[in-house]
C-alpha cells in the first residue's frame, strides 16, 4: 500500500457544477428545464444511495470487466526518451472503451426515473454502441443520432447498432457531425421528455450533465491510481488522455486533480495543423461560448457561429470540450496540447508494432503526445495513459492511410 | 390552486409594469389588437432569408397584412428549437453570408417602413460574443423592440436581465407545458412584452392539432398571474389562430410563414399573412 497523504487545502475534486469557475451552467430551452431537474435530483439520490453504487460496481464487475488492467509498454517506451509508459487499459472493456462505464451509470439512472427509452448521439460509434449495448442489457428502446458523414467512415459502428436492436438515425442538418447529431438528440428529447432519457455521452452539455457523466467516469483514474501505485510505489509523474469532449480525460483526471505533483496532460485533435481550419483544437485555438448548453472553450467565428471541426478521429471531432476542462485549463492545473492527424497515426502504428495493441484513433492522440512529453521528462519520468478505446472500429480508416487496403476496403498484397 | 403563491403575482411586469420607465411596445400592440380584435397575430421570419433585402421584404408585407408584432429570427449554427423548415431557412441564410449586423439592418430599414414592434429571436451565444451591451445598444439604435431567447431562461441570464433593464429592452422568455408553478413565475415576472407559451412538447414546424397542453398552460399562466400571453410552435392556419385567440392574447406563427416565402416569394407570404389574420378578426 501507500503512505501518499491525501492534500488539506480545498479539494479540485469537490467541484460539483453547475458551475465550473466561470465554466459551465444551464443555456437550455425551458422545454427541457423539468427533465434537467429532475435528472438532476435523482442522481443526487442516487450518489446517497448505497444500492445505487453496489449495483453499478456489479456491472462494472461482472459485464463492463472492471476493473480494467494496466500494461506497462517498454518497447513502446523507448521512443518516448525511454520514460517509464503505462496504459490504463480501457480498451478491454465491453463495448470496446470507456464509455460504457457513463452508459450503465446513466441507463441505470434512467430505470430509477421509469424512462423507457434511451437516446443517444455519437461520432465514433463508441457511444452509440454503449448504449445500444445497455439499452439491450435493460430491456429499453434506443435511438442513436449520428452525423452522416459519420456514419459512412464509421460504418461498421453502425451495423454494431443495429445488430443490437438500436435504430441509428443519420443527421443530414448542419454539418452532419458529431454537433448535429447533439441538435437532433436535443430536439428528440424537448418532443420525447415524458418517455425518454438523453443518455449524453461526454462530459459537455447542461448541468446535470458534466459533473454526472464525470462522476459515472472517474473510476478510471481511482482505479488507476491505486494500480499505478502498487506497481511503481510512487504516483506518476504526469497523466495522459485525448481529449474531444473530454469524459476519458476528466475520468482518468479526475482521481489525481489534488496531487500536485502529478502533471495532467490533454490531448487535443490538430487535424491537419492549428494553423490550418481543418482542426478540432478547442482549448488551444478556441474561446469561451455557449454551446449545447454550457459556456466552455468552442470553435466559433467573430459572431459566434460555431465552426466546422476536423479530425481523422470521429470521436475527437467536435467544436467543444467540457466545462471542468475549460477551467482546469483556466486555472493551470491540465495542460492541453494539439495532435495533428499525422502525428497520431504514428502514434497508432507505433503502438501496434511495438506492443501487439491497436489503439482507437481517438487514443492515438494521448499516445503521441506521450511520446512528446516521455523526451521532454526523460527516462525517469513514469507515465500513466488513458487507452480509451480499441482500434477495431478503425481499421479500415487505418487500412486505408497505411495502404493496406484500397479505397474500396479490400486488401492490398 | 396556488394559493400559497399568489401573493408573489403581485410583483408581476410581464405586459405594463406599475409607473416602469419603459413601457413595452409589443406589450402596447399586444394590447391593442385584443382591444380592437380578438387579439394579436405575432409572425416569424428568419433575417438574411432568402436574401436580405428579401427578408426585409417579406417582413414588411407581414405587417402589411395584418401581422401586429414581428419576430425576426437570428440564423444560427446549432438551433436546437428549431424544426427542419426554419433550419433549412437559417443554413441557407449563413451560406449566402448572414452577419450578425445584418440585424441591426433589417430592423432599421423595416421600422422606416412600418409601425409594427420587431423582436429578435437570439440564441444566446451570437449575442455573448457581440457582447451583450453593444448588442443591446445596437438594437435600441435599429428601433428594435426586444429579444426573445430560446435558449436563455431567467435563471441563466442575469446579465441579460440588467441590461435590458438599463435599455428598456422587451426580454420575452419561454414557458413550456412542463414548467412548474415556480418557473413559471420566474418567466411571467421576468418577461417584458409577453410570455412565449409553448404548445406542445417539441420543436417548431406545423402541426394539424394543436396539443390540449397550449390551453392548459395558458390557465396556469394567468392563475400565477400573467396579462400577456402569445403561444407559438406548431401554429399554422387561421382556425388554430382564432381559437388560441380565444384564451391568449396572442398566437405566433413561424415554419408556416418561412415555407411560404421558400416556396412562392415575398408575394406569397403576403398572401399567407392575410389569411391567417383572419384568425384575429380582421
Amino acid at each position: 500500500m501507500t503512505d501518499i497523504i491525501p492534500p488539506q487545502t480545498a479539494s479540485l475534486r469537490a467541484e460539483s457544477g453547475p458551475f465550473f469557475g466561470e465554466f459551465g451552467g444551464r443555456f437550455m430551452p425551458e422545454s427541457l428545464i423539468a427533465a434537467l431537474d429532475e435528472l438532476d435530483e435523482a442522481y443526487q439520490l442516487a450518489k446517497l444511495d448505497p444500492e445505487f453504487h453496489r449495483e453499478l460496481a456489479e456491472l462494472g464487475r461482472t459485464y463492463t470487466g472492471r476493473p480494467s488492467i494496466l500494461t506497462e509498454v517498454p518497447r513502446f517506451g523507448r521512443h518516448a526518451g525511454g520514460a517509464r509508459i503505462i496504459l490504463k487499459r480501457e480498451d478491454l472493456n465491453h463495448t470496446g472503451s470507456h464509455k460504457i462505464n457513463n452508459v450503465l451509470g446513466q441507463a441505470l439512472l434512467a430505470k430509477r426515473i421509469g424512462k423507457h427509452r434511451l437516446i443517444a448521439e455519437t461520432g465514433a460509434g463508441q457511444h452509440g454502441v454503449a448504449t445500444a449495448t445497455a439499452a439491450a442489457l435493460f430491456g429499453m428502446e434506443c435511438v442513436v443520432y449520428m452525423g452522416e458523414v459519420d456514419t459512412e467512415r464509421q460504418a461498421l459502428n453502425v451495423a454494431r447498432m443495429r445488430l443490437l436492436g438500436a435504430e441509428v438515425i443519420p443527421v443530414t442538418s448542419g454539418t452532419r457531425t458529431l454537433k448535429d447529431a447533439l441538435n437532433e438528440a436535443f430536439r428528440d428529447w424537448v418532443a420525447n421528455v415524458e418517455s425518454t432519457h438523453y443518455l449524453l455521452g461526454t462530459v459537455a452539455g447542461p448541468h446535470p450533465f458534466p459533473v454526472m457523466v464525470r462522476d459515472f467516469v472517474k473510476v478510471i483514474g481511482e482505479e488507476a491510481r491505486q494500480q499505478v501505485i502498487d506497481l511503481t510505489g510512487a504516483l506518476p509523474d504526469a497523466v495522459t488522455a485525448c481529449v474531444g469532449g473530454g469524459s476519458n480525460a476528466i475520468g482518468i483526471f479526475h482521481a489525481f486533480l489534488d496531487d500536485t505533483s502529478v502533471g495532467l496532460y490533454g490531448y487535443e485533435a490538430a487535424g491537419l495543423g492549428v494553423d490550418t481550419l481543418e482542426h478540432a483544437a478547442t482549448i488551444t485555438k478556441g474561446r469561451p461560448g455557449v454551446l449545447h448548453g454550457s459556456r466552455s472553450y468552442m470553435l466559433q467565428d467573430a459572431d459566434g457561429q460555431t465552426l466546422d471541426s476536423h479530425s481523422i478521429s470521429a470521436g475527437l471531432d467536435y467544436p467543444g470540450v467540457g466545462p471542468e476542462h475549460a477551467w482546469l485549463a483556466s486555472i493551470g492545473r491540465a495542460n492541453y496540447r494539439p495532435v495533428t492527424d499525422a502525428d497520431a497515426m504514428a502514434a497508432f502504428r507505433l503502438l501496434c508494432t511495438t506492443e501487439g495493441i491497436i489503439p482507437a484513433i481517438e487514443s492515438a492522440h494521448a499516445l503521441a503526445g506521450t511520446l512528446e512529453l516521455g523526451r521532454e521528462l526523460g527516462p525517469d519520468a513514469t507515465i500513466l495513459v488513458s487507452l480509451s478505446g480499441r482500434g477495431d472500429k478503425d481499421v479500415e480508416t487505418a487500412g486505408r492511410y497505411f495502404d493496406v487496403l484500397d479505397e474500396q476496403g479490400n486488401a492490398i498484397v | 390552486m396556488t394559493d400559497a403563491t399568489s401573493t408573489s403575482t403581485s410583483t408581476s411586469t410581464s405586459a405594463s409594469p406599475v409607473g416602469a420607465a419603459h413601457p413595452s411596445p409589443v406589450a402596447g400592440a399586444i394590447r391593442r389588437a385584443n382591444t380592437e380584435r380578438a387579439g394579436a397575430l405575432v409572425g416569424y421570419l428568419p433575417v438574411g432569408f432568402p436574401s436580405l433585402d428579401e427578408s426585409i421584404d417579406a417582413a414588411v408585407a407581414l405587417v402589411e397584412n395584418g401581422v401586429d408584432v414581428l419576430e425576426l429570427g437570428l440564423p444560427y449554427s446549432d438551433p436546437v428549437m428549431d424544426g427542419p423548415v426554419i433550419q433549412r431557412a437559417t443554413v441557407a441564410a449563413l451560406q449566402s453570408g448572414f452577419r450578425l449586423t445584418d440585424a441591426f439592418t433589417a430592423v432599421e430599414r423595416i421600422r422606416a417602413r412600418v409601425d409594427a414592434p420587431v423582436l429578435l429571436m437570439t440564441y444566446w451565444n451570437p449575442v455573448l460574443q457581440y457582447g451583450v451591451d453593444r448588442f443591446a445598444d445596437d438594437l435600441v439604435s435599429a428601433g428594435g423592440a426586444g429579444l426573445i431567447t430560446p435558449d436563455l431562461t431567467v435563471d441563466s441570464g442575469a446579465d441579460w436581465l440588467a441590461t435590458s433593464d438599463r435599455t428598456g429592452l422587451d426580454r420575452v422568455f419561454l414557458a413550456a407545458p412542463t414548467s412548474t408553478d415556480a418557473r413559471l413565475r420566474l418567466a411571467i415576472e421576468h418577461s417584458r412584452g409577453f410570455v412565449y407559451t409553448v404548445s406542445t412538447m417539441g420543436i417548431t414546424g406545423a402541426r394539424s392539432d394543436l396539443d390540449a397542453a397550449a390551453r392548459t398552460l395558458v390557465g396556469r399562466l394567468r392563475a400565477q398571474g400573467a396579462d400577456s400571453l402569445a403561444v407559438g410552435i406548431g401554429v399554422s392556419t387561421a382556425d388554430q389562430i382564432a381559437e388560441i385567440l380565444g384564451y391568449a392574447d396572442g398566437a405566433i406563427v413561424g415554419s408556416a410563414l418561412v415555407k411560404a416565402l421558400a416556396d412562392g416569394g415575398v408575394d406569397a407570404v403576403g398572401r399567407l399573412a392575410a389569411q391567417l389574420a383572419v384568425g384575429t378578426g380582421r
